[in-house]
């Protein structure tokens, strides 16, 4: 079963139940992996504390021309919609991080003076934090591109297990393929204005992908009742709703994780899975 | 002409909130939302809209049935298993490449082009605001960040100002390369949390990879000074500017609440730190 973690809003609280949800369904021999998507600013790792044992570098596919068989006829250019390769004159410019992999210029060349090279997205590293698997990617600083080193990250999903997505904020692609082939997403939000907007968002984006979810409301007590208003009004189940607490605020700030100051949260979250378990039934 | 762009690495650090009183507190400028896939700065600004555009993205490929003859060249040659068995062509999956538009031998796939969202230029109670709305689950997030931008900087220029502040989006990919580059100054808002402190120094290394001046504050300083002072110890190491410390205050959420930016709402600690953290940023800004 794949659960996956996502918000629209960042900040509201998605790494604090992805964490928490996995360490706790571990605690119940159930066979976990974690998998931290959000691979722009990764921070599960603070709080897993996994030990990383393989590392490896994760590469987009980008031309690369022999400029002694191009004649300078400029398909290539013509073919590709991202103006990742241009030909001015006697000069053939690519600009690698435009570049979205399709091959075409490649395959469109009539001289075969094209072939594929390599561009660094980032690493994807594996590691165990107790019984849990985990799996995380860093983007590259400077590379814009995070939709390719999300598959690598998901490439590792393992059948019987659960996997657990830690998915990045937003709406837009990489949020998309974080969340793709997913059995349930859990959008975790605050009860404030910009969480519900934001909600409203990510609840549209979960239907397009038609995958089932519910909400989480972390700091429940904040703010105002319009994010309650609106599940209720949309039909969308409660699953959890947690407290704002100075304790837990504190904790998350040194990267301890809320079941371990307060263990009686293990439970909960083991309801949690529970409560979507039954769902998918 | 100054571009200040707000970032933060780490989401709902309270950048948001921060540019709305900036809105309230800067005179002569032009606002611009470059957090298109989650936008909220208007929840605050209350723009009355005076244009609207159609945000026009990728192309998306289609087959015609009637046409094709399900030779199987355009399976083989996408790289992204966009299109099904059954000749279908799945839009999430489909980049817009045009391979398969290409090289279908009997011309039978369509290459239109996307509306991936809206833009549009508003009116507030602070001055002009430049916004737009990504549609849902679409591509080109930094395309229309650069929209709204430009759109930004053309509007101060008709209007005589010489400043354009631009909240930005969280995480360091596409949308956040499009909302720093080329900007005069970088703010950064982070928290005193690890997370914080971890995604801060990856996104500073963004603003340095682009050698953009960079500030940072610290918001909800008081959750963790011990980890505030390393945030300041890290700015000094490498070389950026550290401007502010704002105190957790629940005023901040009242006033969300309020559709009001902090500075109108609250005579508070944090509206007061918000002012001197403005000052801060208005002198650097005239450097």
């Amino acid at each position: 079963m794949i659960i996956s973690i996502a918000s629209g809003k960042g900040g509201t609280g998605k790494t604090t139940i992805a964490t928490n949800l996995a360490v706790s369904l571990a605690d119940q021999k159930e066979k976990v992996q974690f998998l931290d998507c959000d691979v722009e600013e990764p921070n599960a790792h603070l709080f897993l504390k996994p030990e990383i044992y393989e590392t490896k570098k994760i590469n987009a596919l980008v031309p690369k021309v022999d400029k002694d068989k191009c004649d300078f006829c400029g398909k290539c250019a013509e073919i590709c919609q991202f103006s990742a390769i241009a030909v001015i004159g006697n000069t053939v410019l690519t600009f690698p991080e435009l570049c979205h992999s399709c091959k075409g210029c490649v395959m469109v060349c009539p001289k075969d003076a094209i072939t594929d090279t390599e561009r660094e997205l980032g690493v994807l590293e594996k590691g165990r934090a107790g019984d849990i698997e985990f799996i995380h990617g860093r983007l590259r600083i400077g590379e814009a591109m995070s939709p390719p080193l999300i598959k690598a990250v998901k490439e590792t999903i393992k059948p019987n297990h659960i996997a657990i997505i830690d998915a990045p904020p937003g709406t837009s692609c990489p949020v998309i393929t974080a969340l793709r082939g997913s059995d349930f997403t859990i959008l975790v939000t605050e009860p404030t204005p910009f969480g519900l907007n934001d909600l409203i968002l990510a609840v549209e984006a979960v239907r397009v992908l038609g995958i089932p979810f519910g909400i989480v409301i972390n700091r429940s007590d904040v703010g105002d009742s319009r994010v309650v208003e609106y599940a209720h009004q949309e039909g969308i189940p409660i699953l959890l709703e947690i407290t704002d607490q100075r304790k837990i605020a504190e904790a998350y700030s040194k990267g301890i994780m809320m079941t371990e100051v307060f263990p009686e949260w293990k439970e909960k979250f083991q309801q949690l899975y529970q409560q979507i378990k039954q769902r998918e039934l | 002409m100054k571009e200040l762009t707000i970032i933060s690495g780490k989401g709902g650090t309270g950048k948001t909130s921060i540019v709305a009183s900036f809105a309230a507190l800067a005179k002569d400028k032009v606002m611009a939302d470059g957090d298109v896939d989650a936008a909220d700065l208007h929840l605050i600004l209350a723009p009355d809209i005076k244009h609207e555009e159609d945000f026009k993205g990728g192309r998306t490929a289609r087959i015609n049935h009637d046409i094709c003859t399900e030779c199987g060249e355009c399976i083989e040659r996408c790289q992204f298993n966009a299109i099904a068995p059954d000749f279908v062509v799945n839009n999430i999956s489909c980049e817009g490449c045009g391979v398969c538009v290409y090289f279908c031998p009997v011309e039978a796939i369509e290459f239109p082009q996307n509306i991936c969202g809206k833009w549009y230029i508003s009116e507030t109670r602070f001055g002009p605001l430049v916004h737009a709305r990504l549609g849902i689950a679409e591509e080109n997030s930094g395309m229309l960040v650069t929209l709204v931008r430009n759109q930004a900087r053309i509007l101060a220029e008709e209007r005589g100002f010489d400043l354009v502040i631009i909240d930005g989006p969280p995480g360091i990919g596409c949308p956040v390369i499009a909302a720093t580059t080329g900007a005069s100054v970088v703010l950064i808002v982070t928290e005193p949390t690890l997370s914080g402190l971890h995604d801060l120094k990856r996104v500073g290394s963004l603003a340095a990879f682009f050698k953009i001046p960079t500030l940072i504050c610290v918001n909800k300083y008081d959750l963790n000074p011990d980890i505030t002072n390393q945030i300041e110890d890290h700015a000094k190491k490498h070389n950026m500017h550290f401007v502010g410390r704002i105190p957790y205050d629940r005023a901040v959420t009242h006033a969300m609440v309020a559709g009001k930016s902090l500075v109108e709402f609250s005579d508070g600690n944090a509206a007061q730190a918000v002012r001197e953290l403005w000052g801060r940023v208005e002198d650097f800004l005239k450097i």
